[in-house]
């Protein structure tokens, strides 16, 4: 049954990311990046990480996607599209699907392997992932942690200098 | 039964066509939504790896990368106010200034 839900779900992430890349307005591209983060999100709950689907639906679908359509419509790109001609498709395609071919034969030929940790899905289900994720982020992982609130910071500062009309 | 082939499988196809679209698309807003859907393949296959082997690791740097993508988003989308303040549009063609 699972199985069935998994490739609905990547026929659905499939297309949508078809459609971000095709789209001749960029708004549709957007509601269409959004059905990709959804879509996501749902492959991160089948994965044993509802946290991670809860920050993905926030972080992405809340926060930057809304940042990116404010932006597209603060520009009025709808109007500005029309311009015609592009790069080189042929080019780009045959790169994309060398990329997709060579990555399709590497993850065939191989078996991930690796020492295998204790999180399993018991655990998971058991102690909850936001506690097993704050644990690592916390211990761990707190040097990174700090260095990524001093980013948030320059990027807050940056983003208001860049926009500033006279700074 | 799922195995971790098809997720990885899936984020490569993801991955690939974002490469597609930042190759092809002229508009630097598209350009960048493209950018975010290649992020969105390496963290698919981060949490999907993370999972398999058990280890918490992975989904941790699935934070660092989203947290560098709204830093990204902040300022990149900064940067292409400021250009369209410039030149009236943002199709990449237009930003050839630095080129040699």
């Amino acid at each position: 049954m699972e199985i069935f839900y998994f490739y609905l779900l990547a026929v659905v992430v499939i297309i949508s990311g078809f459609l971000v890349v095709t789209c001749k307005s960029p708004v549709n591209s957007a509601i269409a990046l959004m059905m990709t983060f959804v879509c996501l999100a749902n492959f991160y709950v089948m994965l044993h990480a509802p946290f991670m689907a809860a920050i993905q639906i926030m972080v992405y679908a809340g926060a930057i996607l809304m940042l990116i359509i404010f932006t597209i419509m603060l520009l009025n790109l709808g109007t500005a599209v029309a311009r015609k001609g592009s790069h080189s498709v042929v080019w780009a395609t045959v790169l994309a699907f060398l990329i997709a071919l060579q990555s399709y034969f590497v993850i065939n030929r191989g078996r991930p392997s690796g020492t295998t940790g204790e999180i399993t899905a018991d655990l998971v289900a058991k102690v909850g992932h936001t506690e097993l994720i704050a644990r690592s982020l916390f211990t761990d992982f707190l040097l990174p942690f700090e260095i990524a609130s001093i980013l948030l910071l320059v990027a807050i500062v940056g983003a208001v200098v860049l926009v500033k009309k006279d700074v | 039964m799922i195995t971790i082939n098809h997720y990885l499988v899936l984020s490569a196809i993801l991955f690939s066509l974002g490469t597609f679209g930042v190759l092809t698309r002229k508009n630097a807003i598209v350009i960048f939504m493209c950018i975010e859907l290649m992020l969105n393949a390496v963290n698919l296959s981060f949490i999907s790896l993370s999972s398999y082997l058990g280890n918490m690791d992975g989904q941790i740097f699935v934070f660092f990368v989203m947290t560098v993508a709204a830093a990204e988003a902040a300022v990149g989308l900064a940067l292409m106010i400021a250009f369209f303040r410039n030149r009236e549009s943002i199709a990449v063609d237009d930003f050839s200034l630095l080129k040699w």
